[in-house]
């Protein structure tokens, strides 16, 4: 898997897992509080692994990686980096979009032929599960509700942009969609800049330190 | 809604009650009962009862009008039965 692969995949676990963590603290009640900011702190520890192999290939740390580069340099969906804080239909509706999307991306790369690929990929596999069941329950819920279905289409292209071409079809599959143009890997929207700004801020103001 | 979790810390130890938790429905509150009570690998197994499930009795103690003590868990008083039954016993070797 060359570098640039494995940083789309880390920059989605790293920008999904700091979006969610954002209802730490404000979720609709505490034990969802609890459970939330959880599934965004194991997102986060993905993107670390990722980011570690990433490093080795292009002979840097995990942390460089994850924050010093320019925002232009992430490779994350634009997906993953809308805000909707304190919308909590559209956040659910991304939750379950993305881990239905994650998941066939974790099953292709479990079959990898680099064992180290095919080992972590198993490893985050067992921690996902967790977070499909939370994502299932919560859409199994909502699945009535219109603002959710609202939300679920206006966010479906981008989805789509999560996967690969040659995936797409199985995502429509698993949410019973048709398919559409999706949004791409290639663009940002304009809500990651601030969104560095703050995740890079105290990491930029004592360039060089060791924490 | 409210729900009580009662965790089991190993294979064969009693189930005890580990805390309650607010859930609108089964799957969330197993949801709930995994990352509050499981995900530092401190559970064997979790038992999730709603709340309403659980029959509290209050002030279970039985009045015994009669001295039955010999009933309770805390057994009798030897002391006292003790010291009178030296007594006893000096009385008749004395006699």
């Amino acid at each position: 898997m060359s570098a640039q692969e494995l940083l789309a995949l880390a920059d989605d676990e790293l920008i999904l897992g700091w979006r969610n963590s954002e209802w730490t603290g404000i979720a609709p009640f505490l034990e969802e509080d609890v459970a939330f900011s959880s599934i965004a702190q194991t997102e986060i520890g993905h993107a670390r692994a990722w980011y570690e192999l990433a490093a080795k290939q292009l002979d840097t740390d995990a942390d460089s990686l994850a924050f010093d580069r320019q925002p232009g340099e992430y490779r994350c969906a634009p997906f993953v980096e809308l805000r909707f804080v304190p919308d909590w239909a559209q956040t659910i509706a991304r939750h379950w979009l993305y881990e239905s999307a994650d998941a066939i991306r974790i099953q292709a790369l479990m079959q990898s032929d680099d064992s180290q690929i095919a080992g972590l990929s198993e490893k985050i596999d067992r921690e996902e599960a967790y977070h499909r069941m939370h994502a299932d329950m919560w859409a199994d819920r909502l699945r009535e509700e219109a603002r959710f279905q609202q939300a679920v289409d206006e966010l479906w292209p981008y989805a789509l942009g999560v996967l690969e071409p040659d995936q797409r079809d199985r995502l429509c599959e698993a949410v019973s969609r048709d398919p559409v143009d999706a949004v791409e890997r290639s663009t940002h929207t304009g809500e990651l800049a601030p969104l560095w700004e703050e995740m890079t801020m105290v990491r930029r103001s004592v360039p060089g330190a060791s924490w | 809604m409210i729900w009580e979790i009662f965790r089991q810390e190993r294979e064969g130890l009693p189930f005890q009650h580990g805390g309650s938790l607010d859930a609108p429905n089964l799957a969330f509150a197993e949801a709930y009962a995994r990352e509050l009570y499981g995900r530092r690998d401190e559970s064997f197994a979790l038992w999730i009862v709603p709340r309403e499930a659980v029959d509290e009795v209050r002030d279970p103690y039985v009045a015994d009008v009669f001295d039955r003590d010999y009933r309770r868990v805390d057994g009798y008083s030897l002391k006292v039965k003790l010291k009178e039954a030296r007594e006893r016993a000096g009385t008749a070797g004395a006699g």
